[in-house]
């Protein structure tokens, strides 16, 4: 009976009842939307850092990460990667990689880059070479003198596809050692800062210019959708555990790149610092309205008293009126905030007017809003548990009138 | 009675509702008047730490050098701009500087790196490296072979100050550029790209090492004010000893620096209209209920012989002076609030890593001015008298006969 009560009760004055619904829409409907935009801008972020080289987890000698030099190289790789490929999900990819930080130079230019010997085959839909759009074509399994570089450092260099360039860097023993190879693909990025940071040759091509069989410096694993955020920890456990007796690093990408872990812990706690903002800025409204459904009331709720009805029934009837008010605004909300998320995280939004601001900050171009139902859980939860906390006061206002002191007000 | 004291005592009729509706700006106005402190603070450090690591405020070049630096692109004569930069108004410090790409190695490690030579005298006013300083000595005219060198790049080259370091380069004629230097000192900025990859000279040792002939490939200074900047190089580009150079700003130099603030400030001014039109919704029930609980009232008033229009500018003025009041109380609270985080600053936790690869603190310190302090409460003090206008402006069609029978 106090629902119905309830219920029928705000609708007593459509124009009040409406104005307030309205706030708490546009409150959560916004929250909701600013929520998945943010989720967007901050997953693509992430997923650009991981394609970058990084990949969910990465076993590496100890040292190297402070020391990126050759001769912190893995001790065993294929050794190595047949036990990842036994610990591992299936549909995990695992790839060796050689990298060393050298010189690229031609007859007009020299630069310092990171030069990275990979399996070409194995980069597909693991790091941004594997599909980078590119001239030419990328370097095959094996080519013993192909490079491929980066649209800025090409353009910087003055050359093209088929022109030579030579790598000098130090080798395996210590000595300085250059080879020329010949540029096979020009790739882009959605970051300039990678086009000039790496150029790429084959695993083979890699291994000569160091000197060395088998000098892998890291191997990169990319796990497939469902093993990347919770289930991500135990797996890397398992692998430390089980790589022990060859004394490497195992890490995940949230200990391989900790500023952007450290930003999405920050990301989270001002997300719901701006929900309750959002909802502070309702909640005035919410409990004026309350108060003036109670107090013109006064003479009513006198009556109910007289007549009987006990001060904790009509606490629970003054809230019951605000719960619907909250949940018909939140649902609204959260029905329209969906929609139009899910309508653009398919279409996606295009920062393009910001382009360098974005590159700088490791963004993607075009933010994909995505939604996590947490995020909407918390939105909503926020709002209704709120909203009824501060409608306590106009419900404790009304069961507190007298029924004689309301009965003689007109 | 005159007008005034009417709406005033009018608020009073209801002191609870006519509080919270205050409150409601208030808080609306205090947290805009923070926010905007607090965004402008950490773009002045974004812009003032890059500034001071690299690029300056503004740099005279070659042109073609900032799109394509290249060794043989240069500032043939820098005494002459000096002499320009010099009775510029607005110019506070200048100093010449070049820079290439070379090969160091240390006994067992060899890494491509950019030297810069500069002029420790005048670099001091200008850039901020000399302060960074975490081990030996900054640059001196009276230890010339020296170098400085940044943390990472001596761990890579495992090299500590007082070791030698060979240098392999091209001079500006094309021919070979050998020489061995002694590494005087470590600096650290906190940026990973400037500390993994630079070693600074004399400028005077970089002019013999790679036959600059008295050339440099920029003159950086430093305006006055930030906010002089636009003026300062309009004046400089116009001149006519310079007309052959390029003069470049702080945005010309890091374009990724102004979008990146351009793109939060509109992400922040967006989260800034939500913010003001859920108040607004939320305070409109109040306004509307002044009009409509009161229609009775403004009958009698209307019978008696005042003009609608009168009876519109006293709700009107009503709700002024609530929104008056409710913003004073923001802009007063929200003053406090960030002055009190200007001493103290506001710590960044987790991401001050992150930031530190942009050169920005640790800290945050918001910094209020008339533009924050002002131009969220104006929109909030615009958007709500909006907000009243539409109750108010339901008076004139009132009828005195048919307000006076409501309820």
């Amino acid at each position: 009976m106090f629902t119905q009560l309830a219920w029928r009760n705000i609708w007593r004055n459509p124009r009040r009842t409406a104005i307030i619904l309205t706030a708490i829409f546009i409150g959560v409907f916004s929250m909701i939307i600013f929520a998945a935009f943010s989720r967007g801008m901050a997953d693509g972020m992430v997923d650009n850092a991981i394609d970058n080289l990084v990949g969910h987890i990465k076993v590496q000698h100890p040292d190297y990460r402070s020391d990126p030099d050759i001769s912190h190289r893995l001790p065993d790789p294929n050794a190595i990667t047949a036990e990842l490929k036994s610990l591992l999900p299936t549909g995990a990819k695992i790839t060796p990689r050689i990298r060393v930080e050298g010189v690229v130079a031609n007859a007009r230019e020299t630069a310092g880059v990171e030069i990275v010997g990979i399996h070409p085959g194995m980069e597909m839909g693991v790091s941004f070479i594997g599909d980078a759009p590119m001239d030419g074509r990328l370097i095959e399994d094996g080519d013993k003198n192909g490079i491929v570089m980066g649209a800025a450092l090409a353009d910087r260099f003055q050359t093209e596809v088929g022109k030579k360039l030579v790598l000098t860097t130090q080798q395996a023993d210590g000595e300085t050692g250059s080879r020329a190879f010949r540029i096979r693909g020009i790739y882009r990025s959605e970051i300039e800062a990678t086009e000039k940071a790496y150029v790429f040759i084959s695993y083979t091509a890699a291994e000569q210019l160091m000197g060395e069989k088998n000098c892998a410096t890291e191997i990169a694993v990319t796990l497939p959708k469902e093993y990347r955020n919770g289930r991500l920890a135990p797996l890397v456990q398992k692998c430390r555990d089980a790589l022990e007796p060859y004394h490497v690093s195992v890490n995940g990408w949230k200990d391989l790149m900790p500023a952007i872990s450290a930003y999405l812990a920050m990301f989270d706690a001002f997300l719901y610092i701006w929900f309750v903002v959002v909802f502070i800025a309702m909640g005035f409204g919410i409990v004026n309205t309350v108060l003036m459904a109670v107090y013109e009331r006064m003479r009513e709720f006198g009556l109910l008293k007289a007549i009987g009805m006990r001060p904790s029934w009509i606490v629970r009837m003054v809230l019951g009126e605000s719960f619907f008010l909250l949940a018909a605004g939140c649902a609204a909300g959260t029905i329209c905030g969906m929609a139009v998320t899910y309508y653009y995280g398919h279409a996606g939004i295009d920062l393009g007017a910001f382009a360098q601001g974005v590159k700088m900050w490791g963004m993607s171009r075009v933010i994909f809003p995505a939604i996590e139902i947490g995020d909407v859980v918390a939105a909503n939860a926020v709002v209704v548990v709120l909203g009824l906390v501060v409608s306590i006061y106009p419900a404790v206002k009304a069961a507190r009138f007298t029924p004689v002191e309301t009965m003689r007000q007109n | 009675m005159n007008d005034l004291k009417l709406a005033w005592r009018n608020i009073w009729r209801h002191t609870r509702r006519s509080i919270l509706t205050m409150m409601a700006i208030g808080f609306a106005s205090l947290l805009l008047v923070f926010m905007l402190s607090f965004q402008f603070g950490s773009y002045e450090s974004m812009i003032d730490a890059s500034v001071k690591l690299s690029t300056g405020h503004l740099q005279v070049q070659a042109a073609g050098y900032n799109e394509k630096p290249e060794m043989r692109k240069v500032v043939p004569n820098p005494g002459v701009v000096m002499d320009i930069l010099s009775r510029t108004p607005g110019i506070e410090a200048f100093t010449a500087r070049s820079q290439t790409f070379v090969l160091a190695s240390s006994e067992d490690r060899t890494r491509g790196i950019m030297v810069m030579g500069v002029n420790p005298e005048t670099e001091k006013g200008v850039l901020s490296i000399a302060t960074l300083i975490r081990e030996g000595e900054y640059l001196s005219p009276r230890a010339p072979n020296t170098v400085i060198i940044g943390t990472l790049l001596a761990r890579r080259l495992k090299i500590g100050v007082g070791r030698e370091l060979t240098i392999l380069g091209q001079s500006r004629n094309g021919s070979i550029a050998a020489t061995v230097v002694t590494v005087g000192g470590i600096f650290k900025t906190g940026i990973d790209e400037v500390d993994r990859s630079t070693v600074q000279m004399l400028l005077s040792d970089f002019d013999a090492l790679f036959a600059m002939d008295g050339a440099v490939h920029a003159i950086v200074a430093t305006a006055r004010e930030l906010l002089q900047v636009g003026e300062v190089k309009k004046a400089l580009q116009n001149d006519p000893g310079l007309k052959d150079l390029a003069v470049l700003d702080w945005v010309d130099l890091s374009p990724g620096l102004k979008q990146s603030i351009q793109l939060d400030l509109v992400s922040g001014i967006i989260m800034y209209l939500i913010l003001i039109i859920v108040v607004a919704f939320s305070i409109m029930n109040t306004f509307l209920m002044a009009v409509f609980e009161r229609t009775r009232e403004f009958g009698v008033m209307m019978a008696i012989g005042t003009t609608p229009r009168r009876l519109v500018k006293v709700m009107l003025m009503e709700s002024m002076f609530m929104t008056g009041m409710g913003l004073l109380f923001g802009m007063l609270a929200g003053a406090a609030l960030t002055q009190y985080f200007a001493q103290v600053g506001i710590p960044m936790g987790g991401a001050a890593d992150l930031m530190a690869q942009y050169g920005i603190s640790g800290r945050i310190f918001p910094r209020l001015s008339w533009a924050t302090l002002l131009i969220g409460p104006a929109m909030i003090g615009v958007v709500t008298f909006l907000t009243a206008l539409v109750p108010a402006l339901r008076i004139p069609g009132l009828k005195p006969a048919d307000a006076m029978k409501a309820v």
